[in-house]
């Protein structure tokens, strides 16, 4: 009876099975793309995008809670603010060397994965203000417009 | 240079659907078509005859004139990456209102949303 | 002259699915053919030597095509029939005839395709590696060398967002604002 409702909200049990996997390896991807912005294409935009994909798989696959129990709105506005911050504190912290956004970190050997001081930390700043904004405004459209649009209207399918 | 005016075509197609629809949803549907031309004109601008993406790999390091020479030119590509991730938050605005106002109205028919109240 | 000709396919298929997105009667299709434009536009972007703007055009595409169908299928299928206006449409004429024109002269000083002026772009491109150390050249010139630009797109971002909660968020202040109503006197008329 439980694994019966278990399997009524949300997809079927093909694709949960296999989203469930999924969400690793496209979040990982996305985690490589960020990181690596600086060496290959990509960047901070793309790889928070694929993130935040990878979390509204989750919640079309499973249902909502799974996927706000792993990753809650609040921290997802919370990760949103942070993110701007941290990058507006990188700019400000060019201060120290002379202006703003001045690449104040020591810069390593070319083509490697540390080889751009700043450019790094900003991306991964950007990853984060770009991942948890988007799954936060996919999270308030897709329930608070739907408690109201339910209650009024009954069954939407 | 057909091409620049296939982008206008696309572009003028967007502001028709803006201004001549009055489904709210197509509109936001024209605004759409409006960044798409836009940003695709703006790469096109950049674009060199048989160039290369502008990422250096370690094999042309001792050679960077060359790659200067063949590569295409990075700056409007900066600026389209800026602009398409604008796009989807805008996009994400426009969707949140059109779904307040129809629950209000009812409605995606803007002129059936004249009587504006506050 | 290659890829000139493979950018006219792909910018007139583009051309014929916005079309189709204009004038479609059913909402969903319409939201999916303009999903079509995008994902075209990326297989462009890919042939222009743009990469990051293709992998960033693609997956952006599937979250706006996520939230538009999202805000489409929210309401039973309504095709708004009636006559159509002729203002609109009359202002539409005027606006193409004055962009054609003023598109045409402005085309007309362009440089060719193909053959980009890079004056800036040089500087860029020569010392990326040397300066920023990033060797992915659009990256250099999106965080450091244009680093104003990046944090002006995220106060946008931000602002975007911010304004999408503040307007769907209303539950659980409803309650606070109905007896704010009562309390001075005002009473909506839903």
């Amino acid at each position: 009876m439980s694994n019966k409702s278990k399997h009524q909200d949300g997809m079927s049990l093909i694709s949960k099975t296999i989203s469930s996997f999924m969400t690793a390896l496209i979040a990982l991807f996305g985690f490589y793309i960020a990181f690596y912005g600086h060496l290959t294409p990509g960047g901070g935009f793309a790889g928070g995008v694929i993130i935040a994909a990878a979390f509204i798989l989750l919640t079309l696959s499973h249902s909502k809670k799974v996927s706000l129990k792993k990753f809650p709105d609040i921290i997802a506005s919370l990760l949103d603010n942070f993110g701007a911050l941290s990058f507006v504190a990188l700019g400000l912290l060019g201060f120290l060397s002379g202006a703003f956004f001045m690449n104040f970190v020591q810069k390593g050997k070319a083509f490697t994965l540390l080889s751009s001081g700043t450019i790094l930390l900003a991306n991964i700043a950007i990853m984060i203000k770009v991942m948890a904004g988007l799954f936060a405004i996919f999270v308030g459209l897709s329930i608070f417009g739907r408690i109201v649009a339910e209650g009024e209207k009954g069954d939407m399918r | 240079m057909i091409v620049y005016y296939l982008c206008l075509v696309m572009f003028m197609l967007g502001i028709y659907c803006l201004i001549a629809k009055k489904n709210i949803v197509r509109k936001i549907i024209g605004i759409v078509i409006i960044e798409y031309a836009t940003n695709l004109f703006l790469v096109f601008i950049g674009y060199k005859h048989n160039g290369i993406a502008p990422i250096i790999t370690p094999e042309m390091q001792d050679n960077i004139p060359a790659f200067a020479a063949q590569s295409v030119d990075p700056l409007p590509q900066a600026l389209v990456l800026t602009s398409i991730v604008i796009g989807l938050g805008t996009l994400c605005l426009m969707v949140a209102l059109a779904i307040r106002l129809n629950e209000k109205y009812r409605t995606f028919d803007t002129t059936e949303i004249s009587s504006l109240k506050g | 002259m290659m890829v000139e000709t493979l950018c006219l396919v792909f910018l007139i298929f583009a051309i014929v699915g916005s079309l189709i997105a204009v004038e479609t009667k059913n909402l969903l299709s319409a939201v999916i053919s303009a999903g079509v434009v995008g994902y075209g536009l990326s297989i462009m972007f890919l042939y222009l030597g743009a990469p990051d703007i293709a992998i960033t055009q693609v997956v952006v595409e599937v979250l706006a095509l996520v939230v538009l169908i999202r805000g489409t299928i929210a309401v039973d299928n309504i095709s708004i029939g009636g006559p159509r206006d002729t203002l609109p449409l009359f202002v539409a004429l005027v606006f193409f005839g004055v962009f054609v024109v003023l598109g045409v002269i402005a085309l007309g000083d362009m440089t060719g395709f193909g053959n980009p002026m890079m004056k800036v772009s040089e500087h860029y491109l020569l010392n990326s590696v040397k300066e920023t150390g990033s060797s992915n050249v659009v990256m250099g010139i999106l965080l450091d060398y244009r680093a104003y630009d990046t944090l002006g797109e995220a106060t946008v971002l931000l602002t975007s967002i911010l304004g999408a909660f503040v307007i769907l968020r209303r539950q659980g202040k409803k309650e606070i604002a109905e007896k704010d109503y009562e309390h001075v006197g005002i009473l909506e008329d839903e």
